[in-house]
């Protein structure tokens, strides 16, 4: 149990740190001139790594076709304006209704 | 800043809820591997990280080493470094408070504070979190406490809001830029591939990488 403990508090401080590290050493400044078409960039690049993080997994072990079901929904359903919300919830119920069904 | 905290939360709320279901299902599982009651809570207080929290309980769960549960968590939240440089500069005060503020940084403040172009807002970054946070602590809590069977929470398909929002606003993200398309184009082919050797956080932290073709627009727009 003590381990379990031990672990919590060291992850916690590195969590800590790693958030705290870049905008403490930055401080008042601004990003380098060079930096600001890399950090315009980092948000389709993370967002598309999110995506696929999260529908395959480490090994891609949770690799699942009702997930897969679910976000071509979200997405399909985006190309026909629908708002957002909407667009998730209908992806909640389509993998629901895949879990099911598969 | 009131009205961009209050925009944070409205828009989190969906994430809360799946955050929140996330939560029950680290509490159960941190339960039935011998937790106890009090560190999954403060562990979720104190983390604020699913994905580096699963890495702990799982990593210690299969009877790995102290240390590698821990460098495996920390590996994973390391694509926060790079996603709380980027968002310091809507950040305020000095060194320390600006350290402080940075905890709010997750995946889905992070995204929804992007205001394209590398701007960010404080407020929304400040109002996701404390939609999400809140929720992800007393999920954890329920779930330790009541302890409800995981197929049940596989089965309203609330883990799917997450990949599905994401995916929304990539959609959004790279509808007018091509060079947004590259780049998430890159991102999501280095994150699949390097994920087959990986764990989540190392996978992502390459699959950013792609953000590197940045340099070569800002060359191209200053050539001098």
């Amino acid at each position: 149990m003590l381990t379990i403990w031990i672990c919590v508090a060291l992850t916690a401080l590195a969590s800590f740190a790693i958030k705290a590290t870049g905008p403490a050493i930055l401080g008042n400044r601004s990003l380098p001139e060079h930096a600001s078409g890399v950090i315009a960039l980092l948000a389709p690049a993370l967002l598309a790594g999110l995506v696929i993080s999260d529908l395959l997994g480490s090994n891609w072990s949770s690799a699942n076709a009702p997930l897969a079901l679910g976000v071509l929904t979200a997405a399909a359903a985006r190309t026909t304006r629908l708002a957002p919300p909407a667009c998730v919830i209908a992806a909640v119920a389509v993998t629901a209704v895949a879990r099911a069904v598969l | 800043m009131i009205d961009d905290i209050r925009t944070g939360l409205r828009c989190s709320a969906g994430l809360a809820a799946s955050t929140f279901v996330l939560g029950v299902t680290f509490g159960a599982l941190a339960r039935a591997h011998g937790w106890g009651l009090g560190a999954p809570a403060v562990a979720s207080l104190a983390v604020f990280s699913s994905s580096a929290q699963f890495a702990l309980l799982t990593t210690l769960a299969g009877g790995g080493a102290a240390w590698t549960a821990v460098a495996s968590a920390a590996l994973i939240n390391l694509r926060f470094f790079p996603m709380a440089l980027s968002a310091a500069p809507a950040l305020r005060g000095g060194r320390i408070r600006r350290a402080i503020e940075a905890q709010t940084v997750v995946d889905g403040s992070w995204v929804l504070a992007h205001q394209g172009e590398g701007r960010f807002s404080r407020g929304v970054l400040f109002g996701s979190a404390l939609a999400q946070w809140p929720a992800w602590v007393t999920g954890t809590i329920i779930g330790v406490v009541l302890a409800p069977s995981t197929r049940l929470l596989d089965a309203t398909g609330l883990d799917v809001v997450f990949p599905a929002f994401f995916a929304l606003l990539l959609f959004d993200e790279v509808r007018h830029s091509r060079s947004a398309r590259t780049a998430a184009a890159g991102g999501a082919v280095i994150t699949a591939v390097l994920l087959l050797a990986l764990p989540a956080g190392p996978a992502l932290l390459g699959g950013a990488a792609a953000a590197l073709l940045g340099l070569r627009r800002t060359e191209t727009e200053h050539p001098c």
